[in-house]
């Protein structure tokens, strides 16, 4: 028998089969978000010891039923918590902070290791507001740290803390890692919450 | 100069489409890899709030999720007001403490510690039932969460 060419196959419908396996794909991609705010819940003790905070050095925010905001006693809207969060936290009212910027307000926070942001939340506060508040508030600090980092290392937080994650970056990462640290310690997040 | 005249009824030649099935292969590809398909089916409306300070969680498979809100069109007679959600069904707040210990249970012993809680909250629900669960977590000493939001300010919102 003669050897026969096996006839070839015919590929012009694989461009339909493609789109319709994309189509479905398509439609199912959900683009995931997993970003979010991180938190560290306070561990639960039983030790009563009444630590004595001096009430200058607490800042306390009140969100009630209604998501009014209650800042220091007074009304106060949204907009203008982070920028009250800012003074607050870098006041330096007794003059051993000598990074700090803020007003030397002895009425106000001794320094920023002493400065305590309290909030309390009722049970008919909305989860949006109260997102939005901890935002305000954890950008207060993000603003300070970018600020002091910014002035030592010529570079902001949050691009010390990306390069930090990314592989690909060529410095030193240990001496990163101790910069941050620094700054952590300078500005620490003193964020409680009140049940 | 008859070299460069135009030949006759001179049409352009149609294009050729044999790369077209290379080109939708390669967008195919990147859909099939991009695409996550979704663990939980929600019973809930996830109605996410928007915060711009975020950070991203990179172990995905680090993560329990706990969601709450209201229950979508379909469950309504689960009533209206914001529940829990674990895993496929609704829950309620004592139900946490075995639904992480199953979640630790299921993971190496040495990966424990670096368990986070994601919460993904509806932006409509209100604090008592969030205020709940972070006790719960405290109990459990579940003590990383992370508030699961969109990126975005939060200002200008409803």
């Amino acid at each position: 028998m003669a050897k026969r060419a096996a006839p070839e196959v015919n590929a012009g419908s694989m461009a339909d089969i493609a789109f319709l396996l994309l189509i479905f794909f398509l439609v199912t991609t959900t683009i995931e978000t997993d970003s979010g705010i991180n938190r560290k819940l306070p561990p639960i003790e039983d030790n009563n010891e009444n630590v004595v905070i001096k009430q200058k050095n607490i800042f306390t925010v009140l969100l009630n039923g209604r998501d009014q905001l209650l800042v220091e006693d007074e009304p106060m809207e949204l907009k203008n918590l982070r920028k009250a969060a800012i003074e607050f936290l870098d006041n330096g009212g007794d003059g051993t902070c000598t990074y700090c910027k803020g007003k030397k307000d002895p009425t106000s926070s001794d320094n920023p290791d002493k400065a305590i942001i309290s909030l309390k939340n009722d049970r008919e506060t909305s989860y949006k507001m109260y997102i939005a508040v901890q935002n305000e508030l954890v950008a207060a600090y993000n603003v300070l740290r970018d600020a002091r980092a910014q002035s030592l290392y010529g570079k902001s937080f949050s691009e010390m803390e990306a390069n930090l994650n990314d592989v690909n970056w060529p410095g030193n990462k240990t001496k990163l890692k101790e910069q941050l640290e620094k700054i952590k310690v300078e500005y620490p997040q003193k964020l409680s919450e009140v049940q | 100069m008859a070299k460069f005249n135009k030949k006759p009824g001179g049409e352009m030649p149609a294009i050729s489409t044999a790369s077209l099935p290379d080109i939708v292969f390669m967008l195919l590809f990147f859909f099939m890899v991009a695409t996550v398909m979704r663990e939980n089916t929600l019973m809930i409306e996830n109605n996410l709030p928007y915060a711009d300070q975020v950070e991203k969680l990179d172990k995905k498979d680090l993560v329990m999720y706990i969601y709450a809100g209201k229950p979508s069109a379909n469950y309504k007679q689960y009533g209206n007001v914001a529940r829990i959600q674990l895993n496929d069904k609704f829950a309620d707040v004592n139900d946490i403490a075995a639904f992480i210990a199953a979640e630790r249970a299921s993971k190496r012993e040495e990966l424990i510690p670096f368990l986070t809680t994601a919460l993904k909250v509806d932006k409509d629900a209100n604090m008592g039932l969030i205020g709940d669960i972070k006790q719960e977590l405290r109990k459990q000493n579940a003590l990383k969460i992370n508030y699961t939001t969109k990126k975005g300010s939060v200002f200008g919102r409803d």
